[in-house]
């Protein structure tokens, strides 16, 4: 976001004719105008604007919505949501997807207890050995996706559903309890309450730097705007492919560890597509392209709890879950549709 | 930085004082020989027009020159060494440096992003945006290149400005050889008229030497030393620009396609 802002305060007073011309008068005009330029500026809006109708319009939501216990809950829905769509981002900003992340998720705590409970393997090494597994999955990923050439969308279905086999297999679909030598270490990554917001924030913090700060994000954003353009100019896309398909599927074991951790149970049901279609969904809302090249982490986020206060709004002020979905379609497509009209607005803007 | 001042004749020079020649390069693809036996050299600080009809082996020529594709047969010899360039990035290493057509920038990043692109300067663990911006800046101007800000995206620049970012970005680093593929076709008057003071810029330099492919007769023979003629995969012609004309060259091509057509003709 403060990237957009920078060049945008830079490159102001530039001869006339050039993309930002004369600024607008009043520090309040310009301001609205300097926000209104932030891609992530709708779906800011959109959150504010849902927090208010749930918190302070609608009367059953007045009384529930801010109580403590209820804004954890909103917590608890967004951080795994936006977990998954900082890895979705980069990946949909270098031209791919992983469709596999939610098995990934599934998969990662009952690789933990197993090592735990059947190979006697200690708490954190199982516990790191399955973000390793998180790495093997998205090396696997970049692997039939950037050397063999299938479509990443393609492979991540096999591996997923490669995954969601393997688990279903070797757990006989079975829920499994968490053991007892992680649930110290578990409470600091899952089971403590704001576990999963503080997680969420501090990699939402930490990758939206990468993005925008390092040539990691320069180079991701490179090779999704134009690939061949980008190797033209030396860029390794391959190596670009591969460690965002990694990072992504780590993620995914993470958040799949932390979510067992949190609900006291590995469970096979977790996981799978929701929380990777949900993660989807935020990163598109929060304005990530889907054909590559631009997308931002704190739009993400902004997208995650977008749909988290939806779940949880809806919850509170009790409408059924039915309509749910229906009501998730519309703020996507109406999310797209303002970007699309606001993206025009804002060229607009710089134009004037 | 002294300014070597091409002699403009078309008699081969000593060979040191060559930065590149060509000797005998041969290249087929399959049944079709897109290069039969090209035979050229480029001097210190000269600019040279490669001309040809489509399909006559430019491109095959300056891929190969570039590093992209092998060459079948025949050797390149840069500095008085001979060179085998294994890939793009080598030849860059080397000091060669292409600007393709498609100019390879992304649009979606601002103009010092792409100059940097793959060379950025990093204070670890973040990049140097305002060093890079600074030196970029620096740099445009020193080539004369006029944009409004190196913040915009590229996507906001005319078709000229995105060619003189590229060309920038090709001698921003110590290239020694520049080989700018048709970096005038479908640009308006005025946006040919930058990049051809642009490629004079870097002629009073003195320290690169240009190789441009073009299709227009008229507007390389303004800032070119010197004319190359490609024609079925061999060079045919060798002057300096200041002894032949848009009318001479003209006169050779379509004296080559009557001819072409009148052997048809006959084999019909």
């Amino acid at each position: 976001m403060s990237d957009t802002a920078e060049r945008t305060s830079a490159s102001v007073g530039g001869p006339p004719g050039g993309p930002v011309g004369g600024a607008p008068r009043g520090p309040l005009r310009r301001a609205a105008v300097l926000f209104m330029q932030q891609r992530e500026a709708t779906v800011f809006l959109v959150v504010v604007l849902l927090i208010v109708y749930f918190g302070f319009i609608s009367p059953l939501g007045r009384a529930t919505f801010f109580t403590k216990l209820d804004l954890i809950n909103v917590s608890q829905i967004a951080g795994p949501i936006i977990i998954i769509a900082i890895g979705e981002v980069f990946l949909l900003i270098c031209g791919e997807i992983d469709l596999s992340v939610g098995f990934t998720y599934t998969f990662a705590p009952f690789l933990m207890h197993y090592l735990i409970d059947f190979y006697g393997v200690p708490g954190i090494p199982a516990i790191l050995i399955s973000l390793a597994m998180g790495l093997a999955v998205g090396w696997v990923n970049g692997f039939l996706t950037v050397t063999v050439g299938l479509p990443s969308f393609v492979t991540t279905l096999g591996t997923g559903f490669a995954l969601q086999g393997i688990m279903l297999i070797t757990s006989h679909a079975e829920q499994s309890a968490i053991p007892v030598q992680v649930q110290g270490i578990g409470h600091w990554i899952g089971t403590f309450a704001w576990a999963e917001f503080g997680w969420a924030v501090f990699f939402a913090f930490v990758f939206h730097l990468v993005l925008r700060r390092t040539r990691w994000g320069l180079h991701t954003i490179a090779v999704g705007g134009n690939q061949l353009g980008a190797q033209e100019a030396g860029v390794n896309a391959a190596r670009i492919k591969y460690g965002n398909f990694m990072l992504t599927a780590t993620l995914g074991a993470f958040v799949g560890i932390q979510v067992a951790f949190q609900t006291s149970v590995i469970d096979p049901s977790s996981g799978g597509y929701t929380p990777m279609f949900y993660s989807v969904a935020a990163a598109v809302i929060g304005g990530t392209a889907m054909l590559g090249g631009s997308g931002t982490v704190i739009g993400a986020f902004l997208g995650s709890i977008m749909l988290a206060v939806l779940t949880d709004g809806f919850n509170v002020i009790g409408v059924s879950a039915n309509p749910l979905p229906l009501i998730f379609g519309a703020a996507i497509l109406l999310a797209m549709v303002a970007n699309v009209q606001f993206a025009r607005l804002r060229e607009r803007g710089r134009a004037l | 930085m002294t300014a070597v001042t091409p002699d403009g004749q078309a008699a081969p020079a000593a060979p040191t004082e060559d930065v590149l020649r060509v000797e005998h390069i041969s290249k087929r693809f399959g049944a079709v020989t897109a290069l039969r036996d090209i035979n050229l050299h480029l001097r210190q600080g000269e600019v040279l027009a490669l001309l040809g009809d489509n399909g006559a082996g430019k491109s095959t020529l300056l891929k190969i020159l570039c590093g992209f594709q092998q060459p079948d047969g025949g050797r390149i010899v840069l500095n008085g060494q001979e060179v085998t360039m294994k890939s793009v990035d080598h030849a860059r290493e080397l000091g060669i440096d292409v600007v393709y057509q498609d100019l390879a920038l992304v649009n979606q990043l601002s103009v010092y992003h792409n100059m940097f692109l793959k060379r950025e300067r990093v204070r670890w663990p973040f990049l140097a945006n305002k060093e890079m911006r600074r030196i970029a800046r620096e740099h445009l101007d020193e080539l004369g290149v006029n944009i409004p800000s190196v913040d915009v995206d590229v996507a906001k620049l005319s078709g000229g400005q995105r060619q003189a970012i590229a060309v920038a970005r090709a001698v921003f680093t110590d290239a020694k050889v520049l080989l700018l593929d048709e970096p005038l076709a479908a640009m308006g008057a005025k946006e040919a008229a930058m990049i051809l003071d642009l490629v004079r810029d870097l002629k009073q330099r003195g320290d690169v030497a240009v190789i441009i492919i073009a299709h227009n007769y008229g507007q390389v023979l303004e800032i070119s030393d010197r004319i190359n003629l490609l024609q079925h995969g061999e060079i045919t012609f060798d002057k300096a620009s200041r002894d032949t004309s848009v009318t001479e060259l003209n006169d050779i091509v379509i004296e080559e396609y009557r001819r072409a057509l009148a052997e048809r003709h006959k084999s019909a």
